[in-house]
């Protein structure tokens, strides 16, 4: 693998953990939300 | 039935070393334009449905359906990667053009379908979950890996899994499925074999090429613009169920009727027609139909409810 594979690989996967991170905050969050507003009826 | 191909081409691909697969691969193994339209029925069977459900609750359930439909359509496309591969129109898809895993495919595939179908379960309702749960195992198991290559009705029964959004956003609210439920869904269900089969038509050597037995293929063009013009005509009675049931009012009825006999004119176009040109008109007046056929349910709705409300 060249060095410039390797940094486009290395960017993808940073890519690619920011968003599964940002989907995982966005559940966490939902869960949230959707707790309250069961609480509340 | 005729049986073109039982056996899986030997063409499927595999993949040595590390994934070139980005975010936007993801994205487009989830079919993000079918997810849309599946949306979009699912959200008019969720608004029409008797009944009220948290606007939270409602919006989770739409993301539900979205997730499960997505799934489906990654774990399709795990399965068809070779004829993929084979098909001008999908040779760029993320598995056949070398830059995913299949095993990325399909993990991601079955952690969405799961995941979708939980939090359906957990927040929503158990009926609306097992609802998502049929439509996910109808797409992949019956449609995709048993009728596809195996019988030129495929498109007629694999059509259901299609079909079943709005019932899925109807028992969301309504924890059941009613009749309302089942005319949307035999809506989609009748209008999905001209949709397809109009596409077929101008791809039918795409398919003959991946040794998919699409009707164009197995019975030839003639046979295929009558039972394209068959399903258009009972289209035009089964879209204004709603109104005959009593479900929406005149308005949605009288549109809808409009909109059938136009779908079917374009149905006759295509049965005179010898050159592909009509039947890439009709493809594009079905996705239209199916827009405006729903919209026109969610626009009766709101009317409805608005005259109700005194016109406030």
């Amino acid at each position: 693998m060249s060095a410039v594979d390797h940094v486009k690989r290395e960017r993808m996967i940073r890519a690619r953990n920011r968003a599964l991170v940002a989907v995982l905050v966005a559940l966490v969050a939902l869960f949230y939300i959707v707790t309250i507003v069961r609480i509340r009826g | 039935m005729t049986e073109l191909s039982e056996t899986r081409p030997a063409a499927a691909l595999s993949f040595t070393g590390s994934s070139a697969a980005g975010v936007g691969d993801f994205v487009e193994i989830l079919k993000p334009r079918v997810m849309s339209l599946v949306v979009f029925t699912g959200f008019v069977g969720l608004a029409i449905a008797p009944g009220h459900l948290h606007p939270v609750l409602a919006a989770v359930a739409v993301l539900c359906i979205a997730v499960g439909a997505g799934a489906a359509g990654a774990i399709n496309m795990w399965y068809e990667r070779d004829i993929d591969a084979i098909m001008r129109r999908t040779a760029a898809r993320p598995l056949p053009a070398g830059r995913m895993m299949p095993g990325e495919a399909l993990g991601f595939g079955v952690v969405l379908a799961v995941g979708s179908v939980l939090m359906m379960a957990l927040v929503v309702n158990i009926v609306a979950a097992g609802l998502l749960a049929s439509t996910i195992c109808f797409y992949v198991f019956v449609y995709t890996i048993w009728l596809k290559r195996r019988t030129p009705q495929n498109i007629v029964i694999g059509g259901a899994a299609g079909a079943f959004p709005p019932l899925i956003g109807w028992a969301a609210v309504t924890g059941d499925i009613g009749w309302g439920a089942i005319a949307l869904f035999a809506i989609v269900f009748f209008w999905t074999p001209p949709h397809f089969w109009a596409l077929s038509l101008y791809r039918a050597e795409d398919y003959a090429k991946a040794g998919i037995p699409m009707l164009p293929v197995v019975a030839g063009a003639k046979e295929t613009k009558r039972q394209m013009l068959f399903y258009t005509i009972v289209l035009v009675p089964v879209s204004a169920a709603p109104w005959l049931m009593g479900i929406t009012g005149a308005f949605y009825g009288v549109w809808a009727l409009v909109l059938s006999a136009l779908f079917t004119g374009s149905a006759v176009r295509v049965w005179r027609d010898e050159s592909e040109r009509s039947a890439r008109q009709m493809f594009g007046y079905s996705l239209l139909y199916l827009l405006l056929i729903f919209s026109l349910l969610l626009v009766d709705r709101a009317g409805a409810v608005w005259l109700r409300g005194g016109g406030q």
